[in-house]
């Protein structure tokens, strides 16, 4: 059982198909994949459906795989940074399924535990529940989501271990843990693979058993809102 | 004088508890959390975060912690990290207090639009749906009126619905209403403005 790769063109290798579903982890620029979506940009895979809460920015993240026309369909809650994103979807090139944020995440979650839909509330009397099965239960209303079984998981994490146990990073966390739960492969990329035995097993975020493959790379992690406020002069 | 943003913040800020956990939209009321003086507030980032605190200082920026506008935060010595399925899990759950949003329009059913303007971009609802599905009160904080200076407050949403029947509360810089039986009720005026007057700028159904 070898899980640590060299690259992630090599962590990719044999499991890329046209047409597929990926799901991937990441908020924003947050806790994206970079190092698999770029490895996903030099493969040409295509006709690709892609779940994921943002679709990048112009020119960084899965905005990449925009510009290079790889994605047929995105799942997302909230695609509002990417210009690029704007014109092909409103050319009629690229399928749009939107999500509410909860329900995207649950849907992911839910595959990854092997259950095929749930019913949620979120949406109900809206768009998203048209054409869904309504179920009330003890007088309130319900909708069916259907669970995302993904062919493929691309997320990143802060540290592994050799055996796939990931560690994750304040708010970078987010979609990764669902995300890789939900994938028939689930590839990692990590800003640290560590000796096995030096995370502390209480600490694990995702246990190993969800995560087949897993690279180290360098992150650029870029900032798209930076804040800041002024130290206050004494 | 109509309330501004600051002070139509502070008011929603009262609406808060000791001891609660709420959900700050984007925009008005981002402020609110300016206000809450000495009320122990822990706030929810629904990108997986309870416990969010300031702006950080320059050159202290840290590209793994955001908040769900996607700016750059800081972490509190209460914060907590989680994933995106329990951060939704919670407020799905009923555990969040409360959700204070902008809105586009609000029907006197406590329908909520503030997702979409069919026509124009399309951005997404991103985390409104289940915020306002989910949590347990929800309070809007908007102007009561729209740059034409049509009532934001309609006996039917025009636009897209966020949720149907959801909102408790609504602040707006002409004073406070809540959604009852019926239509909406004035619980306050902002300061030197008149019954008349709201009523005047509202389209939907006032009720005593």
């Amino acid at each position: 059982m070898k899980k640590i790769h060299a690259s992630a063109e090599e962590a990719l290798e044999g499991i890329l198909h046209d047409g597929m579903l990926i799901a991937a982890g990441g908020f924003g620029l947050c806790g994206i994949p970079e190092l698999l979506i770029d490895a996903l940009v030099k493969s040409g895979v295509k006709d690709l459906t892609v779940a994921s809460n943002n679709c990048g920015v112009d020119g960084f993240g899965l905005g990449k795989l925009l510009e290079t026309r790889q994605i047929r369909k995105m799942m997302s809650s909230y695609v509002g940074e990417n210009a690029e994103f704007m014109r092909q979807y409103l050319s009629g090139e690229l399928e749009l399924e939107f999500n509410p944020q909860g329900t995207l995440a649950e849907r992911m979650r839910a595959a990854g535990a092997g259950i095929p839909g749930f019913y949620t509330k979120t949406g109900v009397g809206t768009v998203i529940a048209e054409g869904k099965e309504h179920k009330d239960f003890d007088g309130e209303t319900y909708i069916l989501e259907r669970g995302i079984f993904a062919d493929l998981s691309i997320v990143k994490a802060w540290k592994a271990d050799d055996t796939g146990n990931l560690v994750f990073r304040k708010t970078a966390r987010n979609f990764n843990p669902p995300a890789a739960m939900c994938g028939k492969i689930c590839v990692a990329e990590v800003e640290e693979i560590v000796p096995r035995g030096s995370l502390d097993p209480d600490m694990i975020h995702l246990p190993g058993i969800y995560v087949h493959r897993i690279i180290q790379g360098q992150h650029e992690k870029r900032i798209e809102q930076r804040t800041t406020r002024k130290k206050e002069t004494a | 004088m109509p309330w501004d943003r600051n002070q139509m913040a502070a008011r929603a800020a009262e609406e808060l508890e000791d001891g609660m956990y709420v959900n700050l939209g984007i925009g008005i009321p981002t402020l609110v959390a300016n206000y809450t003086g000495d009320k122990d507030i822990t706030l929810q980032s629904e990108n997986g975060m309870l416990g969010m605190g300031p702006f950080p200082f320059e050159g202290e920026e840290d590209p793994d912690l955001i908040n769900a506008g996607k700016q750059t935060i800081t972490e509190l010595d209460r914060t907590s990290y989680f994933d995106s399925a329990t951060s939704f899990g919670m407020i799905r759950g009923g555990k969040i207090a409360a959700a204070i949003l902008g809105a586009m329009e609000v029907a006197e059913n406590g329908d909520l639009a503030n997702w979409m303007i069919p026509g124009k971009l399309i951005k997404g609802m991103g985390g409104a749906m289940d915020l306002v599905a989910g949590v347990k009160r929800v309070i809007v904080v908007m102007d009561h009126t729209n740059k034409a200076g049509e009532s934001k407050l309609l006996r039917e949403c025009t636009l897209p619905l966020t949720g149907k029947a959801v909102v408790n509360r609504i602040i707006t810089n002409l004073g406070v209403l809540d959604v009852v039986e019926g239509g909406l009720k004035i619980v306050e005026l902002a300061d030197g403005v008149t019954e008349d007057e709201l009523r005047a700028a509202t389209e939907a159904t006032i009720v005593n």
